[in-house]
């Protein structure tokens, strides 16, 4: 692939869905899409520890919740400026994702073990957080509504579209920067073989904290952008299962390891979810059973998720036209 | 006299009750080929999880290039030039033959692009470069071993471990892959090689050491450890030596 092939596809990918706002200036499908944007996010710090990596985890909400938290406390028992806030929240991530990592992956924790073990980590940090005055408890903690640029609060929910579009715009280029660098190819081949890796002089653990750090920001990022959006988190919204479910969800949909996967996933997922309940109506957790179901359809049929699927469409499409 | 490029002291290995390496010592001399034979469950391959790193010694040394390196992880040993290729062939099944080789072309190398063309010159030197872009997951058992020489030899290895890269092979893959091991040799890469296929050791190997049950028991040139009767009854059992001897002698 060419160079401006890489990069461009993102680019253009990114231009079309900043137009959105413009076309439907609807509240409720602006809000559907900040919120989707996020899990996309989100979704790239899962994709990059096991899309890429192979490490998979089944509790990103600790890095979500420790951005989440993060940001709000810093907000508000600190009173520091949202924008630094939210860039320490995200290094609390990193920090979180170092721990976590060091502790499992110096101790040879992999497959299902490492699955558990950061599940069990974001239980307990939701546990903690559900009980500890200094997180605001049971009853959450809220930053104070006061709209203005240097708050990092919009009166246009279009505004917080554009911001978070780029954010994950910015960390697709990263991901296409990694896939085609030394770390990139170090990590696959851990993610392919680890004794291999290591026969080939590469420092596996290190590969693994260096990635478990970095996806922990992406998805702590994307949880002191979900609190600076909604302006209240509680400890089931940031260390839920609910944001490790669909971090996961949306790169295994959208295409594992790839750059595009957790982006389409994520928006193909919300945009399913949404529309089952315009449908269906009140019919209570129909989006989950449709979620279970394009799963399942993805896996016995789209290993390679919807990329892989639209790419072979495509080669297809090519294929019948006459040259 | 130079110094070896590898010496092995008094190594041991246990593997709970089982002593897989017992007290072996060897020396690897640079330049040329040395082989390590020995029957099945000898601890060849332990012997060589010790040498690059896999599995630390229950004690004994390790010395490379003057250097104690028993204490260090693969990786590092990696480095400093020990490249080995695993009697299982551990190949990153998703990736392409080039992006496999690229991933050991990495080690002296940043860019991309030098670790792809590297890799595509090593892939002609093995023979795969008709293979370049094809999924490992695809290749041939032969190619597949090609592809385990291709990779730690893009690490530009000093001494290269060979863990039966010949084992199922037909005979005339084996004829074409032993002018590949030979060209290595003439880059100036030290081989030390644990090879069942006899033929393969006789032409190829200068000096020979033979493990057995852990211990080593012989060495030599090829010719003179396959004379020995402790090797010949290490292979064919107790007393074997013997009634060869005497056969021979009743047949003469
Ligand atoms: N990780 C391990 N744990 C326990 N036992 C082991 C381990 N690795 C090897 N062994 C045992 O150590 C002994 C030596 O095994 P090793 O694989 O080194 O032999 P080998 O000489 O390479 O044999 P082969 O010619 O069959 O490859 C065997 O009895 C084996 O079962
Ligand atoms: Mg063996």
């Amino acid at each position: 692939m060419s160079v401006a092939r890489a990069y461009g596809a993102i680019a253009i990918a990114a231009l079309l869905l900043a137009l959105l706002p413009v076309m439907v200036q609807s509240n409720t499908v602006i809000n559907a899409l900040v919120t989707a944007m996020i899990i996309a996010l989100a979704a790239q710090g899962w994709n990059l520890l096991a899309g890429y990596g192979g490490q998979f985890s089944f509790g990103h909400a600790a890095f979500f919740g420790a951005g989440a938290y993060g940001n709000a406390i810093l907000q508000t028992r600190y009173g520091i400026n949202a924008y630094a806030a939210m860039l320490t929240a995200t290094a609390i991530g990193a920090a979180v994702g170092a721990v976590i990592g060091y502790l499992s992956f110096r101790s040879g924790l992999r497959g299902s073990y490492f699955a558990l073990i950061t599940l069990a980590f974001a239980e307990v940090f939701r546990i903690i957080a559900n009980a500890t005055p200094f997180t605001g408890g049971a009853a959450g903690t809220l930053i104070k509504l006061q709209v203005s640029a240097a708050n990092f609060q919009f009166a246009s929910r279009a505004i917080y579209f554009w911001i978070i579009l780029a954010i994950v715009t910015a960390v697709m280029f990263l991901m296409r920067g990694i896939e085609r660098s030394r770390f990139g190819a170090y990590l696959v081949a851990v993610r392919e073989n680890e004794d291999a890796a290591a026969a080939l002089g590469v420092d596996t653990l290190d590969v693994k904290l260096k990635a478990i750090m970095l996806s922990a920001a992406m998805t702590a990022l994307a949880g002191a952008f979900y609190v600076q959006y909604f302006l209240f988190v509680d400890s089931s919204i940031a260390f839920g299962t609910w944001i490790s479910v669909e971090a996961l969800l949306g790169p295994i949909i959208g295409g594992l390891g790839t750059v595009f996967g957790p982006l389409l996933g994520a928006l193909a997922l919300h945009f399913l979810g949404e529309l089952a309940k315009a449908v269906a109506g009140r019919v209570l957790g129909i989006d989950l059973a449709l979620f279970g179901i394009l799963l399942v359809l993805i896996i016995a049929f789209a290993r390679d998720g919807l990329q892989g699927l639209l790419t072979r469409l495509a080669r297809l499409w090519r294929a019948r036209r006459p040259a | 006299m130079t110094a070896p490029l590898l010496r092995v002291s008094n190594a041991s290995k246990r593997f709970g009750g089982l002593l897989a390496v017992d007290n072996a010592s060897l020396i690897v001399k640079a330049g040329g080929i040395t082989g390590l034979i020995g029957p099945n469950g000898a601890g060849k391959t332990t012997l060589f999880s010790l040498i690059s790193g896999f599995e630390p010694p229950t004690s004994g040394s390790i010395v490379f290039d003057e250097a104690e390196i028993s204490g260090l992880s693969p990786h590092r040993r990696a480095s400093l030039g020990i490249a080995r290729t695993f009697q299982i062939v551990q190949p990153f099944a998703g990736l392409s033959v080039r992006e496999n080789i690229a991933v050991g072309a990495y080690l002296h190398c940043r860019r991309r692009d030098e670790a792809l063309d590297r890799a595509a010159v090593i892939a002609e030197r093995v023979g795969l470069a008709s293979r370049l872009d094809a999924p490992a997951a695809g290749l041939t058992v032969s190619a597949r071993k090609r592809l385990e020489l291709a990779r730690a030899l893009a690490t530009r290895p000093r001494l290269l471990l060979l863990d039966e890269v010949l084992a199922g092979l037909n005979p005339s893959e084996v004829r074409d892959i032993i002018p590949v091991i030979k060209a290595f040799v003439a880059d100036g890469i030290t081989i030390l090689m644990v090879e069942h296929v006899m033929q393969a050791v006789m032409s190829l190997c200068d000096h020979v050491y033979v493990l057995a049950e852990g211990r080593m028991i012989a060495e030599g040139t090829p010719a003179e450890v396959t004379r020995e009767p402790k090797v010949i009854e290490a292979y064919l059992g107790p007393g074997a030596a013997a009634r060869i001897a005497s056969g021979a002698a009743s047949h003469g």
